[in-house]
């Protein structure tokens, strides 16, 4: 294998070679319990899990009191729903809106609180997989407590307009979470100016280590524990604190802020490179997601005619990662519910294919993917029975 | 995840492509499970004499048919018929089980192709009398 190209930089990221010498010292020399506040040794290990709050705090304009360390983006979406529900329970409060993209972490949250009674009205999207205000805005009971959509998509990349989204939000005096795992780092996230009370994040996404989430929580806000236990994280989440982890994750927001606009800015630039290059060079294909409003590193597109996991296989033996939302890679029956929603066909949603590019991809990486990508298609198209939309509709 | 035999099969594909006046031609599965798989077959005094496949799905359907194809070709249609999924299964070296449904498929489009070759030449293949093809309703596996 002549070449290795990661581009599954929305499934995780490498960490950084300054956030792992950073995070290292926190195994062996300053490997103190934070809750022993009586020695020097356990209170290095607290001071530097508030060092990194601070950072992360200021990357999304919150207090530093409003932010709480999780074990993964997952934990903090669960605590978010949970926790609002949980603490609205019995209070004539049993109404969720979410959306029909969202991940899973989401859905299957909102989906367990059936057994208590909590509803959930999951919103439409557009063929670009945005949300429409209006019927957010029907949507809205007075039995409503809680408003969660993401940020930007995990699959296609769509950024909704969270601002607009908050606004309604807070006219309506509703809660609104926001999972911003794929949009941290790569869109500017402002809790004040866009109105979000709880916002869902993740390090591993940006750079920083696995294993390590973060909530913010608007201050005031009501919410019960999902973990309980001992007082860690101002007693409202227990266990003890993964140090290195949390220091991971604030170097790396750390480095994500230097020269952001810059870098994403480059980025973008690289994208469009891809998209143009898939869209100029093969025929039948449909960019997933929207055109402009997307995330600064994503590139998805269904190959009509072909099965993603095929084209995945291919792409592995010539060094390219990527993923795909078809069913045979999820192993479930459908394709990815994020396609569906948009309105695509099933046939032709599980011949879709995600690039997600990092600041270390480079012009020559984006000329090498587009060329093996057409290569890969013809193949896998020579072989199909399907040929055109016809055959498509046929079978 | 796959064998080394999945693998081959995957990567360098057996009796890939489609066939003119073919005496037999099958077609099953469909696109809203992710798998479509077509067979042709060229049948002289009862031998299949050349088989060609064309599949959309994942590698394991395309490994599947390509192995399909090699454990029918040169074999009377009698023979052909009593091909199971078990078979390809066996010959590939196993399949995930999420994939077996891949193997059964392959058997399905070797009898679909067998069933229309026998009536278009209203030929009785033992093991065909109750075969009927797919109905319309989709069942994913």
């Amino acid at each position: 294998m002549s070449r290795k190209l990661y581009l599954d930089n929305a499934a995780t990221t490498r960490v950084g070679k300054e956030v792992i010498d950073e995070m290292s010292k926190y195994f062996d020399e300053f490997y103190g319990n934070p809750s022993s506040q009586l020695y020097e040794l356990g209170r290095r290990s607290k001071e530097a899990i508030e060092r990194a709050r601070r950072t992360v705090a200021d990357f999304i304009n919150a207090n530093e009191k409003e932010i709480y360390f999780t074990a993964s983006g997952t934990e903090s979406d669960n605590w978010a729903i949970k926790g609002v529900a949980f603490a609205n329970l019995n209070k004539g409060k049993n109404h969720i809106i979410t959306t029909k993209i969202e991940h899973q972490a989401v859905i299957h949250t909102c989906e367990y609180l059936e057994k208590f009674g909590i509803e959930t009205t999951y919103l439409d999207v557009d063929k670009y997989g945005l949300i429409d205000l209006e019927q957010l805005k029907e949507a809205i009971k007075a039995e409503t407590m809680l408003i969660s959509i993401m940020f930007a998509n995990n699959e296609i990349g769509t950024i909704q307009p969270i601002e607009e989204i908050g606004k309604i939000a807070r006219d309506n005096k509703i809660l609104f979470h926001v999972d911003g795992v794929q949009a941290l780092g790569s869109v500017k996230i402002d809790v004040e100016k866009q109105n979000i009370d709880l916002l869902s994040m993740s390090a591993h996404k940006i750079g920083g280590p696995k294993g390590i989430g973060g909530l913010y929580i608007r201050r005031g806000t009501r919410i019960d524990n999902l973990v309980h236990g001992g007082a860690q994280e101002r007693g409202k989440r227990a266990g003890t604190e993964g140090v290195q982890n949390i220091v991971g994750f604030g170097k790396a927001v750390e480095i994500v802020k230097e020269n952001f606009d810059s870098n994403i800015e480059r980025i973008t630039t690289l994208r469009d490179r891809l998209i143009e290059g898939i869209k100029n060079n093969i025929p039948d294909v449909v960019l997933n997601g929207h055109p402009t409003k997307r995330l600064a590193n994503n590139v998805n597109f269904s190959y009509k005619y072909i099965e993603g996991e095929s084209i995945l296989l291919l792409l592995d033996m010539e060094g390219i990662s990527a993923s795909s939302g078809s069913a045979c890679t999820s192993g479930s029956l459908d394709p990815s519910h994020v396609l569906l929603a948009t309105g695509m066909d099933h046939g032709t949603a599980h011949g879709s294919i995600r690039f997600t590019i990092s600041e270390e991809t480079t012009e020559e990486d984006i000329d090498y993917t587009v060329e093996t990508i057409k290569r890969i298609v013809d193949k896998l198209r020579a072989m199909s029975p399907i040929k055109n939309d016809e055959d498509l509709k046929k079978s | 995840m796959y064998t080394a035999e999945v693998m081959d099969h995957f990567r360098n594909p057996r009796n890939v492509g489609n066939m003119e006046n073919a005496d037999g031609v099958g077609q099953v599965g469909n696109p809203k499970c992710g798998d479509i798989m077509k067979i042709y077959l060229k049948i002289k005094d009862e031998i299949i004499e050349d088989v060609k496949f064309e599949t959309f799905g994942c590698g394991s359907a395309i490994a599947s048919s390509s192995m399909a194809t090699e454990l029918i070709k040169g074999k009377s249609i009698h023979e052909a018929v009593t091909m199971t999924n078990k078979a390809v299964i066996e010959a590939l070296g196993g399949l995930p089980p999420v994939k077996v449904h891949c193997s059964v498929l392959a058997e399905q489009a070797v009898k679909s192709a067998l069933y229309d070759y026998a009536q278009k030449s209203n030929k009785v293949i033992k093991g065909l009398e109750n075969y009927k093809p797919e109905d319309d309703e989709v069942h994913c596996h």
